[in-house]
């Protein structure tokens, strides 16, 4: 009965949920002079969660995600420069409709493969929206991308501040809360428990009825839509938007950031872009020719050590020493 | 330009897409591991090939050979360190694991070699225009051509005419049944592997001059490796054959007409093949 009893209250809120949160607001506080970079962070965990939506629970291996952070950001991009819709809230909801609206096209498209197939599908969608880029030079501003792109104040009130980024900071992080919100509910909803069966065993989801194809193009262009507000709001904090949204080493990076933190948990998106971000801006000020040499090292030993992320290393220890202890 | 000499640069293309390929088309059939590394391979064989030559003075062939073997060696050994700790393991992590071997390799020709572009010097004999007959064409493209339509040719009878090779084909087909038969699937791996790295490392080589060379390679040319083993199928040699002759000649052709944005047709393609036949051109259903 136990199991059973943890199953139905684990959508419950627990107390330590609340710490991130915490430790966002602390970090305005205590590193006024890193808010740019800690920005950057909290857009990467929005990616980084609306990725995790179609991996890990979905069970959706793409490498192509970085199509629907594009997407938000040239949206947001396009938007300023060509029809001067510099209001950056509507902004960021055009960029999520648009990602959204490519992921439910795509998704119609790509997701009745699996495996290598789907793998090479969701790059070459990526790929393509890549060299419509390059080559849609008027609108895109092709390889040179679109810098220098500015706003308005944000909900009339602030500022984009060039400096320190500090509304950038809170703003990024109130949009992440909204987004994290909307995911944790989703992934708890009988919705969420159905992409999980479909993760484990489709050939079962398929026998009980569940409307499969349905599920995954819908969680599809859910995810999409939360990556295109990520892209977005790096169009809107950063202030330039280039093909470097769009392209693999993006796809590749959110990619590795999940499996860091660890796939299907939630949290790993946090813990992941913390981890990486973090580990690369060191190795890149100490080592600034030999720090891909680091990143590259670590991958290896997270892969043929840690499968499961660093999450799932946690979890693992967790559970040896609550072994023991009830051993002991 | 014309017709003829689009074709033949595009096949000279081909096959240096082809002879790094091959080797990767195999290995993911025969254990379905997801090798993002394959290009480091590549990149390694032609590093090998610049500093032999330049260093001690091996000839192009012998460069060549030299490259073939250590890549093949340096590939056995990661197989069996690293690699084969993770057969069986979840997709997302093999692909995690061989982008960090990528990376891996890039910075350590970057810290040891420098970042910039190698050139590969090539003999003299190699250099130049042929006649022939109708038309004056680059030898090394010629020569190019000649070796990979050999190399196809070789592979194919290996593929098909040996035991070795039906061993791999039922491998490929269905690994359990052929491990239950008695066969060391697992070595029957290993040797596959450093055979397609050295290939790669060799083509690697021969293709410096089409593709480049410098510390980026592995990661720049990856989506074109996977595409032509996507398209072609996997485990077949010969449909990646000529899946890399099919990309290699659009390539060559687009990139003459049209230059800004050519590549775009490449992806369009692919994308329509695989939506219409999702195991490739030449793949068989379920395989």
């Amino acid at each position: 009965m136990k199991a059973v009893e943890a199953f139905a209250r684990r959508h419950r809120l627990q107390w330590w949920e609340a710490l991130p949160w915490l430790a966002g607001i602390a970090v305005f506080f205590a590193f006024p002079n890193h808010l740019g970079f800690a920005t950057k962070v909290v857009i990467t965990i929005l990616f980084a969660l609306s990725l995790d939506l179609v991996l890990g629970y979905a069970g959706i291996v793409t490498l192509g995600h970085a199509a629907f952070f594009g997407a938000g950001a040239y949206t947001v991009g396009i938007l300023a420069q060509h029809f001067n819709w510099a209001e950056p809230v509507s902004g960021l909801a055009a960029a999520a409709l648009v990602a959204g609206a490519v992921g439910l096209a795509s998704g119609f498209v790509v997701l009745r493969t699996h495996g290598l197939t789907l793998l090479m599908l969701t790059l070459c969608t990526m790929t393509l929206l890549e060299q419509a880029a390059n080559m849609g030079a008027e609108w895109t501003g092709g390889f040179d991308g679109m810098p220098g792109l500015a706003f308005e104040k944000i909900l009339g009130l602030f500022a984009f501040d060039v400096l320190y980024s500090r509304s950038q900071y809170l703003y990024s992080l109130a949009w992440l809360l909204g987004a994290f919100a909307l995911v944790r509910t989703l992934v708890y909803s009988s919705f969420g428990q159905s992409l999980t069966g479909i993760r484990e065993n489709v050939r079962r989801m398929h026998a009980v009825g569940a409307p499969v194809r349905a599920r995954l193009i819908l969680v599809y262009a859910i995810s999409a839509a939360l990556a295109g507000l990520a892209g977005g709001l790096w169009a809107q904090t950063t202030g330039y938007v280039n093909l470097a949204v769009l392209g693999l080493e993006r796809a590749a990076g959110i990619l590795i950031i999940l499996i860091l933190g660890g796939y299907g948990r939630l949290y790993g998106a946090m813990i992941g872009a913390i981890a990486y971000m973090v580990l690369e801006d060191q190795l890149a000020k100490a080592y600034p020719t030999t720090w891909q040499l680091g990143i590259g090292i670590t991958l290896v030993i997270v892969a043929l050590y840690v499968p499961n992320g660093i999450l799932g290393l946690a979890e693992t220890l967790r559970r040896r020493i609550a072994g023991k202890r009830a051993r002991g | 330009m014309d017709l003829a000499s689009i074709l033949l640069g595009g096949c000279a293309a081909g096959m240096v897409l082809f002879i790094v390929s091959v080797g990767l088309s195999v290995t993911m059939g025969l254990m379905g591991f997801i090798n993002l590394a394959h290009g480091g391979f590549a990149m390694l064989g032609g590093y090998a090939i610049v500093l032999a030559m330049k260093h001690w003075g091996l000839d192009f062939v012998a460069a060549l050979g030299l490259a073939f073997v250590s890549v093949a060696a340096l590939s056995v050994v990661l197989e069996r360190l690293l690699y084969a700790r993770l057969y069986g393991a979840a997709e997302l992590t093999q692909v995690l694991f061989t982008i960090g071997l990528a990376f891996v390799m890039t910075a350590s020709v970057t810290i040891t070699v420098g970042p910039e572009t190698q050139v590969v010097h090539l003999p003299a004999w190699l250099r130049g225009q042929t006649d022939l007959g109708f038309l004056q064409y680059r030898t090394y493209s010629l020569a190019l051509i000649v070796a990979g339509a050999a190399l196809v040719l070789g592979l194919w009878l290996g593929f098909e005419r040996t035991r070795f090779g039906a061993r791999i084909r039922a491998a490929v087909d269905n690994r359990r049944m052929v491990a239950s038969l008695g066969v060391d699937v697992s070595r029957l791996f290993t040797v596959t592997f450093a055979v397609g790295s050295g290939l790669a490392a060799v083509g690697g080589g021969l293709g410096a001059e089409i593709l480049g060379l410098d510390p980026n390679y592995p990661l720049r040319y990856l989506v074109y490796f996977l595409i032509v083993v996507a398209v072609g199928g996997l485990g077949r040699v010969t449909g990646v054959f000529f899946a890399a002759l099919l990309i290699g000649v659009l390539d060559f052709v687009l990139k003459i007409y049209f230059p800004k944005g050519g590549a775009i047709f490449i992806y369009a393609l692919t994308l329509i093949i695989l939506l219409w036949r999702p195991h490739g051109l030449f793949g068989k259903k379920g395989a």
